[in-house]
């Protein structure tokens, strides 16, 4: 797991790659509630998310959840199939605003 | 991790079941740096028994779900413990046994949340029951611990090779 984070004027990047599960959701949760608290809308890119779990899950939705309570905006972006799969299982696909690539998600204001 | 390739599961079918051929049997710690093994290991015998990779990776999910709940739930914040992961064909089903053995969970208390509440947690119990086609906690055989025993069928297609039928 590596978690690479670029912060560009108005939103901070964050780009999650590998196994986002039990053993390193923690540690995604703990930098994206750091990313959050930078007070900019906020895009988690999970391209190179190989697997992602329930706790991998929960910490996006504690983003989500943290974002709106700012009153930031908050997407994920070229959503790998795995993930995408687990999101649909989840039904969350129409929850998170979701984007296919950074360009789409810059013009959509996120 | 001890691999037990040699069918001497520690949780034997019921008797009268239909005869089952060994995939692995797998005895670990119930912590989470584990649980990539073991998730390897799910993927290797579910492609074996023929499911194409999108269901073989459906019921990694599910298994690792499964585990996570032993971890966090069944030993929670006890010394951590161990559990046993088997993995059989049976019956045209790929059917996985995970037993601990913790303190014995109530059962009633295993429920996913209702998927309108968009809150963190919860999701594991729905992606078991979403994935996998039977779930069911079985009474372990010394009655120590909790068994969970999970089957997913196999597509007609998939399941043509006989290869691994007992």
């Amino acid at each position: 797991m590596n978690s690479p984070v670029s912060e560009e004027p108005g939103r901070v990047v964050v780009r999650l790659a590998g196994e986002v599960d039990l053993e390193h959701a923690p540690g995604v949760r703990r930098l994206l509630l750091d990313c959050v608290g930078r007070g900019k809308d906020m895009l988690v890119d999970l391209s190179r998310v190989d697997y992602i779990d329930s706790s991998g899950i929960a910490s996006l939705i504690e983003a989500l959840q943290a974002t709106k309570a700012r009153g930031t905006g908050f997407g994920l972006v070229a959503v790998s199939a795995q993930a995408m799969r687990v999101l649909e299982l989840a039904r969350l696909d129409r929850v998170f605003a979701i984007h296919a690539d950074l360009a789409a998600a810059c013009r959509s204001g996120t | 991790m001890r691999a037990r390739p040699d069918g001497g599961g520690r949780v034997a079918p019921a008797t009268g079941a239909a005869s089952e051929a060994m995939l692995f049997d797998l005895h670990f710690p119930a912590r989470a740096d584990r649980l990539k093994l073991a998730r390897a290991g799910v993927m290797a015998a579910a492609r074996m028994c023929g499911f194409a990779e999108p269901a073989a990776r459906d019921i990694v999910l599910a298994v690792d779900e499964a585990c996570q709940n032993v971890i966090r739930h069944a030993y929670g914040d006890e010394a951590a413990g161990d559990m046993a992961l088997t993995l059989v064909r049976r019956g045209g089903s790929l059917v996985v046994r995970l037993r601990d053995f913790a303190p014995t969970v109530d059962r009633t208390t295993i429920a996913p949340r209702p998927l309108g509440r968009i809150v963190p947690g919860g999701l594991g119990t729905h992606f078991i029951r979403a994935i996998m086609d039977r779930v069911a906690y079985l009474e372990p055989p010394d009655g120590c611990g909790n068994l969970l025993e999970m089957a997913k069928v196999i597509p007609k297609q998939e399941n043509a090779s006989d290869e691994l039928t007992g």
